[in-house]
């Protein structure tokens, strides 16, 4: 079954080799309509996407269009000394989370730098996934970008190819996985990847409205499932408990009094991740610490918003990124101890501060490391084409969104022009004192020293051998 | 002397791993991060580079019989002027960039802030051995990490010369240098860094790439190929010959990973380059070249049988038409010009990294370019040609590292490009402001206030909510003006 798996998968590559060497998409023509028909396929397939993404995650369609079709168009030709150029051929891994966006966004950025691509969806959402396959050879120059269906026995015979770069959106766990198999042909990749994105709670000018953002970035965002998702919130104690009322109230505002029949929450992608999820629950002092919610539905794989407010910080709910509907509230004396309690701890993707304090937030940028951080609001840094989006440490490296995107599928090129006529002698051998003084002097810039040196060389009045 | 090393304590696991521990907790403290240290970091390799350029010099010598000019102007000059270069600009590296913002993220500002990635390995080559290993520590220091420095075991005087001088004028709370060779190099890249920089070849690359996987590390790998040069007619022979010859035998005797390592030319022109090459050759290294002083040997017996199997191959053997001598003892081959090579033989397929040069001919020059392209990208390429419609092709269709029009190898020089491979030759980029980068993670930060919330974007999601929204977010000013209307 591999052999046949693995024969395919190398045919497909080897195609794609092919075309890409035609140089067909390398033309400014060809990439402009490329991102012309993904655009059309975006506003076209509205329905059908929405469909997909409910079907995989119950997925409401306002959060799919907000989060999904959402999609930036790139393009950037060379100028000057520095030439980009594709890479050839790539591969893009695609998360379950957003199976729509994490497909399109990176292959708009491989596209517009010409490259050709084999986009790899998750099998955790395969109606999404199905939905690729069947849709963007209808829209794309099918020579040029595939999609390549499956799951781990598609994805080891995938990644035993020589691929010229390969894009990585998941976890750290796969993500090494990848980057081992890509140090054998020396790929570049790029690992797009998440942690335990923690939200800082000093007291903020406008207390409600930091609630609300707080609750649409955790609850709001396929709940939770999200490696830009708050995963933890930090608050000075005297403020817990009014912060956690508040919490209740716009969760309830939201998603109504009864969250578990709320058409707002997405619900967790699978029986695997649900029971991770519940397993997180089930140690005593976690349970104990619960506030709000912890109601499970199995069925429909259902699990309500659920806070806690200082669970044990050795248990897995804290030394392991949650990604699901818990959230933990954690007190620390002073606001300022946040600082050490995220850095005792792995890079995450994004910190996010609510605070009014300037001295505070140059502490928090300079003494903290993540991926992004941003002040006074979640999530929005993901909207902001003007800055990279990628990880440090644990939470991945390099970056894409607007240019980036068009930068990571390409090599930047350096290019020199001489002329052959200016010629300075004192550049070859035979090796002279002359000569090299001459260099010492011009590798000083030493423009006088150079002339006197030349012209008493010249009246024979210094003496070299 | 004798005692002393005896004394040397093994660099194991546990010393790697408490090398690492005392680098990290000085990183942490906040030292490496601070504008006055990288200063004087940066002061003091240019101090001891400068004072101690003769033992550079003697170390180079005794390692790769390196003459003073190279010495001088390859290493020792490149690397003073990458240490000013960082001097003068830091300022300008370290200030945050700022970036504009649209208006999804309105109101807001952002800008891109470089950190330093923390406590990172370097591990240098051997053809290079005094520039390759501090070139990049210059990017490492500038950017505010802590770092290990792990010379090449092949370039034993340098490499002891870079342990003692470092030792005596770096900071040693977070820059130390770390000698020895597979033992020590493994139970390096078992620790957990946060970056690792590598010079050297494809094979230990891969190694290198598949360490840094398990802990998720970043790497530049700065590897090397077989770099083309493609000579057309209608040039200056004499100056491109001169070009060639000062790339191939005046960089480390071909030993350099942008050496020109063959020459593509059409069958007519072959002999006048031949020719040209012959003379210049003469008039470098005299009629003796063996005995030249100007040329660097080949570096060890390794290498050196290495190059003579390809010599001797068969298939190769007949077709040098200058040079060939070598003497084992002295591990020397005089500059050697081969034609016509068959594209299938050992000297074709490798890089070659010494000083064989083979021309292969063509009909026609077109057909250069597919003949580059169908091997493994090299880390350079190079063209003498006064046709500028060749030229364009060449740039546009030979994908390199880097490219050089007229001349070889001199890129490296200019700063403001970035020196790095592609495919086969390497991933990542540095030199000038590269080399500050390489070594920082640039952070995105944005400021948002709480002016402007829009309830659009919490639920309950109404029809009217998402109208708004679509248009918020693609449809422009209009579409906006629209939807709070109750159009779509």
């Amino acid at each position: 079954m591999n052999n046949n798996i693995g024969v395919e998968v190398e045919e497909t590559v080897r195609d794609l080799r092919q075309y890409f060497k035609t140089g067909k998409t390398r033309s400014v023509t060809w990439r402009k309509n490329q991102l012309k028909a993904l655009l059309n396929l975006i506003h076209e397939n509205e329905d059908a996407i929405s469909k997909a993404l409910y079907q995989d995650l119950g997925k409401h369609p306002v959060e799919a269009y907000r989060d999904e079709s959402n999609i930036p168009l790139v393009f950037f030709p060379a100028k000057g000394e520095l030439l980009p150029e594709p890479l050839g051929v790539v591969l893009i891994f695609s998360s379950w989370n957003f199976p729509i966006m994490m497909a399109l966004d990176p292959i708009i950025g491989a596209i517009s730098a010409g490259n050709v691509v084999v986009i790899k969806p998750s099998e955790q959402a395969p109606a999404c996934s199905s939905f690729l396959a069947n849709i963007l050879p209808h829209y794309l120059d099918p020579n040029a970008i595939k999609v390549i269906e499956g799951g781990g026995d598609v994805c080891e015979q995938v990644l035993l190819q020589k691929w010229d770069k390969i894009f990585f959106t998941g976890s750290p766990r796969v993500a090494s996985i990848v980057m081992s198999s890509a140090a054998r042909n020396l790929t570049p990749v790029t690992l797009e990847l998440g942690g335990k994105c923690p939200a800082i709670f000093d007291y903020p000018s406008d207390f409600k409205m930091a609630v609300k953002r707080i609750v649409g970035a955790k609850w709001g965002v396929c709940s939770g499932q999200a490696c830009i998702a708050i995963d933890y919130l930090l608050v000075e104690e005297k403020y817990s408990s009014e912060l956690i009322e508040l919490l209740k109230k716009f969760m309830r505002k939201f998603y109504g009094d009864n969250m578990m029949e709320s058409k707002a929450l997405s619900r967790i992608i699978n029986k695997h991740h649900f029971e991770r999820l519940c397993n997180l629950l089930k140690d005593p002092l976690v349970a104990a610490s619960i506030v709000h919610g912890g109601s499970v539905d199995e069925t429909n794989l259902f699990i309500e918003p659920t806070i806690l407010l200082d669970p044990p910080l050795d248990a897995e709910i804290m030394t392991e990124e949650i990604f699901g509907p818990l959230l933990p509230v954690i007190t620390v004396n002073k606001i300022q101890e946040s600082i050490e309690f995220i850095n005792s701890r792995p890079k995450p993707l994004a910190i996010y501060a609510f605070t009014k304090d300037a001295t505070f937030k140059k502490k928090i940028v300079s003494e903290t490391s993540s991926g992004s951080v941003t002040f006074n609001d979640t999530l929005v840094q993901f909207l902001c084409d003007t800055l990279p989006f990628g990880g440090v440490g644990q939470s991945g490296f390099g970056r894409y969104h607007g240019k980036y995107s068009f930068d990571t599928f390409s090599h930047e090129k350096a290019v020199l022009h001489r002329h052959l006529c200016l010629e300075i002698e004192p550049r070859y051998p035979p090796w002279s004192k002359f000569k090299l003084e001459f260099l010492r002097l011009a590798y000083r810039l030493n423009y006088f020293g150079l002339v006197l040196h030349m012209v008493l060389h010249m009246l024979g009045l210094k003496r070299h051998n | 002397m004798a005692s002393s090393k005896l004394n040397k304590k093994v660099f194991d696991l546990k010393e790697a791993s408490t090398t690492v521990k005392d680098l990290r907790i000085t990183f942490d403290s906040g030292k490496t991060r601070s504008y006055e240290w990288k200063v004087s970091q940066l002061k003091a390799l240019l101090e001891l580079t400068e004072k101690h350029e003769k033992e550079i010099v003697e170390a180079l010598y005794s390692d790769l019989s390196k003459s003073e000019a190279e010495s001088f102007i390859q290493e020792v000059g490149m690397l003073k002027n990458s240490c000013k270069t960082a001097l003068k600009e830091l300022k300008h590296w370290m200030a945050p960039e700022k970036v504009k913002t649209s208006i999804t993220t309105f109101p807001s500002s952002a800008e891109i802030v470089s950190e330093p990635f923390g406590v990172v390995l370097v591990i240098s080559a051997w053809n290079y051995p005094f520039l390759l290993s501090l070139d990049p520590v210059i990017g490492a220091i500038a950017a505010g990490n802590a770092v290990v420095l792990k010379p090449s075991e092949i370039a034993p005087a340098t490499s002891s010369l870079l342990a003692k001088l470092l030792g005596e004028y770096m900071d040693n709370s977070s820059i130390r240098v770390v000698e020895g060779a597979v033992d020590e190099t493994s139970a390096l890249l078992q620790q957990k860094w946060d970056k690792i920089f590598y010079t050297g070849n494809g094979r230990v690359a891969r190694i290198v790439m598949a360490a840094a996987a398990k802990h998720l590390t970043p790497v530049v790998l700065e590897l090397g190929g077989k770099s083309p040069v493609v000579v057309d007619s209608n040039i200056n022979l004499q100056v491109a010959a001169r070009r060639i010859i000062a790339g191939k035998w005046g960089c480390n005797n071909g030993q350099a990973c942008i050496s020109p390592d063959y020459i593509i030319t059409t069958k007519d022109y072959a002999p006048k380059l031949v020719d040209a090459l012959k003379t210049e050759l003469e008039q470098f290294y005299g009629k003796n070249p063996l005995e030249s002083k100007d040329l660097s040997r080949i570096v060890n017996s390794n290498h050196f049988d290495r190059l003579i199997r390809l010599l001797d191959d068969d298939k190769v053997s007949g077709k040098i038409v200058h040079g060939g001598e070598k003497d084992k003892s002295k591990l020397r081959i005089s500059p050697t010009v081969l034609l016509d090579v068959p594209r299938d033989s050992l000297i074709m397929s490798e890089e070659i990294f010494g000083p064989l040069l083979p021309i292969i001919t063509v009909d026609k020059l077109d057909e250069s370019f597919d003949v580059i392209n169908s091997a493994p990208k090299p880390l350079a390429a190079y063209i003498f040609t006064n046709n500028n419609k060749l030229k364009e092709q060449f740039v546009k269709t030979v994908s390199a590292g880097g490219l050089v029009i007229n001349d070889t190898t001199i890129h490296l020089a200019v700063h403001t490009l970035p020196f790095g491979g592609v495919g086969e030759s390497g991933v990542g980029a540095y030199h000038g402001k590269f080399s500050f980068d390489a070594f920082s993670h640039k952070k995105a930060v944005l400021y948002r206030s709480f002016f402007g919330d829009a309830s659009i974007r919490y639920p309950p999601y109404t029809s009217t909510k998402t109208r708004l929204m679509k248009a918020l977010m693609g449809g422009g000013f209009l579409a906006i003006i629209r939807a709070l209307f109750g159009k779509s």
